[in-house]
């Protein structure tokens, strides 16, 4: 019985575009190695430093999954900020909780 | 003139029904608010991990001698120091750091997927969709020796449950189990919808369709399960 063709024209792969997927990859891969070596190379509790580096790390490897692999980077405007302006809330939850939880901290007679 | 009047035209169409504001489909448009509000669920769980976390006393002593107590939050890189097969060793990170690798390549050969959706490549859909769910799998099973290991104790001790552990206070595994739990429900649900289109690809229902864009939505919802992942790596193992 013969196989209707249902899958139509297969268009080849852009090499470019693999690439790039693959170098942002790479990118993630590298930063990820990186908080490794600051984690394990710097063992011990706190210091402000580590821990705004590590944010900070996180937050570039977010931005590359979101933009690039969740294509947000190349969406119309109007989508890019009805999702980037909302988290401008959570930046504020994290603030206002942090100050919180020193607080209590504070008030529990540490 | 008649130019000005056609500009005023095409704004009045934009928001005026029957066309796409965003230039994406409704499908698409709505699985990002949906991200956009999960979003929201799993920074309001970080964040009151960071509240509870900041209202108990640190570890202030030297990294060497460290022990657990309920008196100080414990240190991270004491208790998650196992690995499968080899029983007492310290290997602090080395798994989640396995675990993190695995679910990064998942998103990966999920782009790959997409990208060959979007070129009507069905045996590569198939072939990356596969690599995918394999890496959503792995990293469950990872997640489930995680949990175990951390509720049948280390060293002797007595574990951890809702109400009490030996690494630390109460909340240190209250809100381990929840937050990873939470994630884990998401990469499970996550790993079930990525079959279920595996599985419309290979039966040719995408195909007959004519677009793959199914494959970029769920794309998207396993992309996001990737970038908890990687808030919840970081506030847990490495802060």
């Amino acid at each position: 019985m013969e196989q209707e063709n249902i899958d139509g024209n297969v268009i080849p792969a852009d090499k470019a575009k693999i690439r790039k997927i693959w170098k942002v990859t790479a990118i993630l891969g590298a930063i990820t190695i990186a908080e490794f070596i600051i984690a394990l190379g710097f063992p011990g509790a706190g210091g402000h430093f580590k821990t705004a580096t590590f944010i900070i790390m996180t937050l570039v490897k977010a931005g590359y999954i979101v933009s690039e692999f969740m294509h947000l980077g190349h969406e119309a405007k109007s989508l890019i900020y009805s999702i980037l302006l909302p988290c401008i809330f959570v930046l504020w939850l994290i603030l206002a909780l942090l100050l919180q939880g020193t607080a209590i901290f504070e008030a529990l007679g540490f | 003139m008649a130019s000005s009047a056609i500009v005023v035209e095409e704004h009045k169409n934009l928001w005026g029904g029957g066309v796409e504001p965003m230039k994406v489909s409704y499908g698409k448009l709505m699985m990002w608010f949906f991200l956009l509000s999960d979003a929201f669920t799993f920074s309001s769980l970080l964040v009151t991990y960071g509240l509870i976390r900041f209202s108990h006393m640190a570890y202030e002593g030297p990294y060497e001698s460290f022990e657990f107590s309920a008196a100080h939050w414990p240190l991270p890189d004491f208790v998650f120091d196992g690995l499968p097969l080899l029983h007492g060793g310290h290997y602090p990170l080395v798994f989640v750091g396995i675990m993190t690798f695995i679910l990064i390549l998942s998103s990966v050969t999920m782009v790959l997927a997409v990208e060959a959706g979007q070129r009507n490549d069905r045996v590569a859909v198939e072939k990356w969709m596969l690599w995918t769910i394999l890496g959503g799998l792995i990293f469950l099973s990872c997640q489930a020796w995680e949990w175990s290991h951390f509720i049948s104790g280390k060293d002797g001790g007595i574990g951890a449950n809702l109400s009490i552990n030996q690494y630390g206070p109460p909340n240190f595994a209250a809100l381990f189990f929840f937050i990873t739990g939470f994630h884990g429900f998401h990469v499970f649900s996550g790993v079930v919808i990525n079959f279920i289109i595996f599985y419309q690809a290979t039966t040719g229902v995408l195909a007959r369709r004519g677009t793959y864009e199914m494959v970029e939505k769920v794309g998207l919802y396993w992309h996001f399960v990737d970038l908890v992942w990687v808030f919840v790596f970081t506030f847990f193992y490495l802060i």
